[in-house]
């Protein structure tokens, strides 16, 4: 029987890992993906609290983020292909019009 | 020491490297296929923790279409330039999500364990369990759930269009 | 000399008295353009007749009662503290409400011949409405801000007429001057009455009631009685033109010739006179304020007199003249004659009046020219002129019987007798007579006797004033002579006229030492000196003689020019005071208000935009830096929690 924080840490860690990417990584696809990860540790903690604590709403909430995960996912590459299109870069940091 | 501890271990010391492959490999494709290795191994622990409906969803449309659709987009665009690395950013950016770990984990395990509950029930977690929960009581956001994958489908196509 | 209880009868009445000038003000303000001229002016007179036959109603039957109010509504409430817009006419109030309504009827009488042809006389009859409304709130205010408004008001019309002929610069700058001076006395008018209210109310009484102060006198403390009645004083003195602030007096002959008569001999100058008879017993606790008063009216009478002496326009004149007999005013006020104060106050209205209206006949007659060297022989062209202003004449200088005799020997025999006059009073006074005199049967003889020496093309112009013009100065002539005869000493036939106000100055005056015999050879002295002035002027200017310019050039020309410079007293207070002042404005106004206060305000504008200048840098548009701050935020608030546990 794997306690429970085992899976919390874990969770905490990956979460960490994903923050990383999002952070550094200039490539906006792999920021993408790391965002992916984030939620991914998030539904982790989500299912392993559904399972100590024994309710069904946990299942039914990383449920949720999945499918809006995907609709994000969607969008946000369409967006990134556009983006593209433009400007032949992924490299958050060229992408600046928004400054002051 | 029990098994599913052993089997615990593993799965997640694969799981960390396999992120930490997703976040520091250079190339992109190596990158998405180590988040799909990543999202393989979360299912198996979902499996683990007596949510298997919820763990074949997430092989079926996060690994299987979510990650398809990234590798799409991946060779569609087919980017060639390298990205800079500056090393200062990398060590504060390290130095912040050790941080967060480190105060995330803090946090979380200062709850006491709770009995196990789940241990005696054969239906939890399975696709009729859940099926009810969500038809019964989260209905409601269960069908502005589709009107949402509309919408993101129609957004998709009209900002991903060509211009004519 | 505590003053009788009176009844007091309220009667509506009262508040139309200022209240028809105002409204004929406003109707010739608004239509007067529409009516016309002479319709605008003969609703003015019509006005200001109005008024005159409601304050004699109320003079007639005032004895009977006692005295009126009329309360119109209150003002000011605030706790205790209340101030109404409330009128009184007692025995004072009703002298005052004659000399205004009655002697301003006759201005406007004649300002409908003299302002006939003047373009603005619309304008004109409209402010001159206006002041006769003020005026009548300044004597018949029952409380001292009523009568404040009206003082403030006053020199508001006097402004305006002053620069009533606005295109020439000079006008103006007179007007400006008139009312800036006023304004320094108003400064300590109001001081003054703000002191006056704390200092009751620190008593626990809160009132501006003439009665009510009245009543409450004594309860406050002797020094600061003083330094309430000082400051009083000072705004009397502004408004009264005694020293140091008389200087607007003489320039204020650029007004109109009726302006001059109404306003600055007859009216509004007396009103610092009457303010403090109104509020004597106030002053009467104050003796340091009144040897001060009395000691600057005796100064002021003879210094003006002095002045009167060399000057050459016929207005210049009259004017030092008019500064010169307020200030024997001021010395019966000072001695705490204050019933003869206001007699001399009354006399001088009349013959004063008919003196400036009389010279405006011969500016009229002579088309603008008023320097006495142009002038000379006019007797034959201006005969009715010419006897008014002989008796006129003869009343200031003090002939026997005139109006001005008893007034101005009242006053001498008070500086003279009284506890707090002194033989140096009443000797600066005598001298001051005798100069009176003199300066004035100059006058007369400069302008209608001896050879023409007006300019050709004018002289063929000369014509007698209309009756428009001429009634007036006979009636103010006759009054010259009679107007006195209400107040004869007691070894003739009495004074009506301190009987008349005795209700509130509290009867006979105490004649400290001097008997009768004292007072006839005062007398004789007096006519002695009027006479050795008569004299003197007929020698040196009654005929052809060299007299007048050797006189001119005595001891160099210095003393003369002196004179005829008037003591250089506005050059000095330009050096002293107009010059640093404006040097301080400038100096304010381009170096100070653009330097500092914009400085300032513009620093904080710089400070915020230095500010934001540098904290914009964090918008960076680099989503991943945006990400940061959240991680940041995100770490703080999780030590936070951390804490908590």
């Amino acid at each position: 029987m794997v306690p429970l924080d085992y899976y919390l840490i874990l969770s905490a860690v990956i979460f960490a890992i994903g923050v990383i990417g999002v952070l550094v990584r200039r490539n906006l696809i792999v920021v993408l993906m790391s965002i992916e990860l984030m939620l991914n540790a998030v539904n982790l903690t989500f299912i392993t609290f559904s399972r100590f604590l024994g309710s069904m709403q946990g299942q039914v909430i990383v449920f949720f983020v999945m499918a809006v995960a995907a609709a994000e996912a969607v969008i946000g590459l369409a967006i990134v292909i556009s983006v593209f299109r433009h400007r032949r870069s992924l490299d958050p940091q060229e992408m600046q019009l928004l400054k002051w | 020491m029990d098994a599913s501890i052993i089997l615990f271990y593993v799965i997640s010391v694969l799981l960390v490297l396999s992120s930490l492959m997703v976040v520091f490999l250079r190339n992109v494709v190596h990158c998405a296929l180590a988040l799909v290795a990543a999202l393989f191994l979360i299912a198996i622990l979902f499996v683990m923790l007596h949510a298997p409906m919820v763990g074949v969803l997430q092989v079926l449309v996060y690994a299987g279409a979510i990650m398809v659709l990234f590798l799409f987009v991946i060779m569609f665009l087919n980017p060639t330039a390298s990205e800079p690395r500056r090393k200062l950013w990398w060590g504060f950016g390290s130095l912040a999500a050790l941080l967060l770990a480190a105060s995330l984990a803090a946090l979380l395990s200062n709850g006491e364990a709770p009995a196990d509950p789940v241990a005696a029930t054969e239906t939890f977690g399975s696709p009729e369990t859940l099926a009810k929960s969500l038809f019964t009581d989260f209905v409601l956001p269960f069908e502005i759930t589709s009107v949402l994958l509309l919408v993101a489908i129609i957004g998709a196509v009209v900002l991903a269009k060509r211009e004519p | 000399m505590v003053a009788t209880t009176q009844a007091v009868v309220t009667v509506d009445l009262l508040r139309w008295m200022p209240l028809i000038p105002l409204l004929a003000s406003l109707i010739n303000m608004f239509f007067g353009a529409r009516l016309g001229r002479k319709t605008a002016g003969g609703l003015a007179c019509a006005a200001v007749l109005a008024s005159f036959a409601i304050a004699l109603y109320v003079f007639w039957l005032l004895p009977a009662t006692g005295m009126f109010r009329d309360t119109v509504y209150t003002w000011i409430e605030s706790g205790s503290f209340q101030v109404k817009l409330s009128f009184q006419v007692d025995a004072l109030t009703a002298v005052m409400l004659l000399v205004v309504t009655g002697i301003g009827f006759l201005i406007h009488i004649y300002s409908l011949g003299y302002m006939g042809h003047d373009e603005g006389m619309v304008r004109f009859f409209v402010y001159l409405n206006l002041f006769i409304f003020f005026m009548l709130l300044l004597v018949m205010g029952d409380n001292l801000l009523v009568l404040f408004i009206g003082w403030e008001g006053v020199g508001l019309c006097s402004y305006l007429l002053i620069g009533f002929w606005y295109h020439d610069h000079a006008n103006t700058i007179a007007g400006n001057k008139a009312f800036i001076v006023n304004r320094i006395g108003d400064f300590g008018f109001v001081l003054g009455l703000l002191l006056l209210v704390t200092e009751l109310g620190r008593q626990g009484i809160w009132t501006l009631d003439f009665m009510e102060l009245q009543q409450h006198v004594n309860l406050l403390s002797p020094e600061k009685i003083t330094l309430i009645t000082l400051l009083l004083f000072v705004g009397a003195a502004g408004k009264s033109a005694q020293i140091p602030l008389f200087v607007w007096l003489p320039d204020a002959m650029a007004g109109p010739t009726p302006v001059s008569a109404l306003i600055h001999a007859a009216t509004m100058v007396t009103a610092g006179a009457y303010m403090t008879a109104r509020l004597h017993f106030l002053f009467v606790l104050a003796p340091e304020t009144l040897s001060l008063i009395a000691t600057i009216g005796a100064a002021t009478a003879f210094f003006a007199a002095t002045v009167a002496l060399t000057q050459t326009d016929i207005k210049r004149v009259l004017a030092y003249s008019t500064v010169s007999q307020l200030g024997y005013m001021f010395v019966a006020v000072g001695i705490g004659a204050f019933s003869a104060a206001i007699f001399h106050l009354f006399t001088h209205a009349f013959f004063k009046a008919c003196l400036f209206l009389g010279s405006g006949s011969v500016i009229h007659a002579l088309d603008g020219e008023q320097d006495m060297r142009k002038m000379g022989g006019l007797k034959a062209y201006l005969p009715t002129t010419y006897w008014t202003y002989v008796i006129a004449t003869l009343a200031i200088a003090g002939a026997p019987f005139t109006a001005g005799f008893f007034s101005k020997d009242f006053i001498l025999w008070q500086a003279y007798s009284s506890p707090r006059g002194s033989t140096e009073l009443w000797f600066v006074g005598w001298l001051t007579a005798g100069l009176t005199a003199f300066y004035m049967f100059r006058q007369l003889f400069l302008v209608f006797h001896g050879e023409c020496r007006v300019d050709e093309h004018v002289k063929a112009h000369i014509h007698e004033s209309p009756a428009v013009m001429t009634v007036p100065l006979v009636v103010l002539a006759a009054g010259s002579i009679f107007a006195g005869w209400l107040g004869a000493p007691e070894y003739l036939w009495g004074s009506l006229w301190d009987h008349w106000l005795q209700p509130i100055f509290g009867g006979a005056h105490e004649a400290a030492h001097g008997s009768l015999t004292d007072e006839i050879n005062l007398t004789l002295l007096t006519l002695a000196i009027g006479g050795l002035g008569f004299l003197l002027a007929y020698f040196i200017y009654g005929r052809a003689s060299k007299l007048p310019d050797r006189l001119a050039s005595l001891a160099g020309g210095g003393p003369y020019r002196l004179l005829l410079h008037k003591y250089y007293i506005d050059e000095i207070y330009d050096v002293l005071i107009v010059r640093p002042f404006t040097y301080c404005s400038r100096w304010l106004a381009q170096v100070f208000d653009p330097g500092v206060i914009d400085g300032l305000v513009n620093a904080v504008a710089r400070g915020a935009r230095g500010f934001s200048l540098i904290w914009r840098e964090v918008q960076t548009g680099n989503v991943q830096h945006y990400l940061a701050g959240f991680l940041a935020a995100t770490l703080a608030l999780l030590a936070y929690f951390l804490k908590q546990q």
